[in-house]
């Protein structure tokens, strides 16, 4: 059950962002492109999943708990740190680099093509070395603290 | 970089981007998950950290079948123009790699699903990367003229 409605969430995301035009970098990047060939298209892509995510969220987090497991996992983190927003920065310089963002490369892989693929490696790439990154200057934080106490 | 010209679609844009909302919607509804493509590929790379990862790998078969069910209900594959390089292709693609780890999200997770919540976090990161995407865009076409 938790497999198969899973599955069709993320067909129904699939379907979405192709016909939306998330997956398609040209488009995408004429949006940011208001000196340009300027394409406002995807105001209305986030519109539309904000005012539909929006007002769906309402209705489902009042009630106690999801229908198919114990409680609602939520970020529970509220600070503005400088590793939200360099991140932030950083994913923006990236998808203005390339034209794609994860949720739109990822249903896009489902085409077959070579450089949505490329795309895809490089963005798991970028994960593993954030992460590697992390644990070493984390490692880094929690010797200093150490010696420091 | 050489620019495509690409149309207006207001909306096709909205019906795609109601898509997405519903599928978040229902996502939270069944799971009580945040539908967030980085997120939920990060939980399918690691999953000694992630141990729930059988939800993951079913919404990511799903968004990758989502072209071919488009295919299947108009007759046509979505469109997708690759105006870049394929070197900017994969500098990019790291970038967001990184970027997104370390900002805990992308365009679905804050952009999106985040902000419906009025997250103050996600309102941030949403303003910090639209404005980083445009700046990036502008340096590329018009103060490099690539």
């Amino acid at each position: 059950m938790r497999l198969f409605s899973s599955y069709l969430i993320g067909l129904i995301f699939g379907i979405g962002i192709s016909i939306s035009g998330m997956a398609n970098p040209a488009k995408v990047l004429n949006f940011f492109d208001v000196a340009g060939n300027w394409d406002p298209s995807l105001i209305f892509v986030m519109g539309g999943a904000l005012v539909v995510t929006f007002v769906g969220y309402w209705f489902v987090l009042r009630r106690a708990a999801p229908m198919i497991d114990a409680k609602f996992h939520l970020p529970e983190n509220r600070n503005l740190d400088a590793r939200l927003l360099g991140g932030a920065a950083v994913f923006g310089i990236g998808w203005g680099i390339a034209g794609f963002c994860p949720g739109g490369a990822l249903p896009a892989l489902g085409t077959g093509r070579f450089d949505v693929i490329a795309f895809v490696v490089a963005l798991i790439a970028g994960i593993f070395a954030a992460k590697a990154l992390m644990a070493l200057t984390g490692a880094r934080a929690a010797r200093v603290l150490r010696r420091e106490t | 970089m050489m620019t495509i010209d690409t149309i207006f679609t207001p909306w096709q844009s909205l019906a795609g981007g109601a898509l997405i909302g519903v599928a978040s919607v229902l996502l939270m509804l069944t799971l009580g998950r945040i539908m967030g493509a980085t997120g939920i590929l990060a939980g399918v790379l690691t999953p000694h950290t992630h141990p729930d990862t059988g939800w993951r790998l079913a919404v990511l078969a799903g968004m990758v079948s989502g072209p071919l069910a488009v295919l299947t209900l108009t007759g046509q594959m979505p469109e997708i123009q690759v105006p870049v390089s394929l070197p900017m292709l994969l500098v990019g693609g790291f970038l967001v790699g990184i970027g997104v780890t370390y900002g805990s999200g992308c365009t679905s997770g804050h952009g999106v699903c985040g902000m419906a919540r009025l997250s103050r976090r996600s309102i941030a990161a949403t303003v910090t990367f639209m404005v980083t995407t445009g700046l990036t865009v502008f340096i590329i076409r018009h103060a490099l003229g690539a």
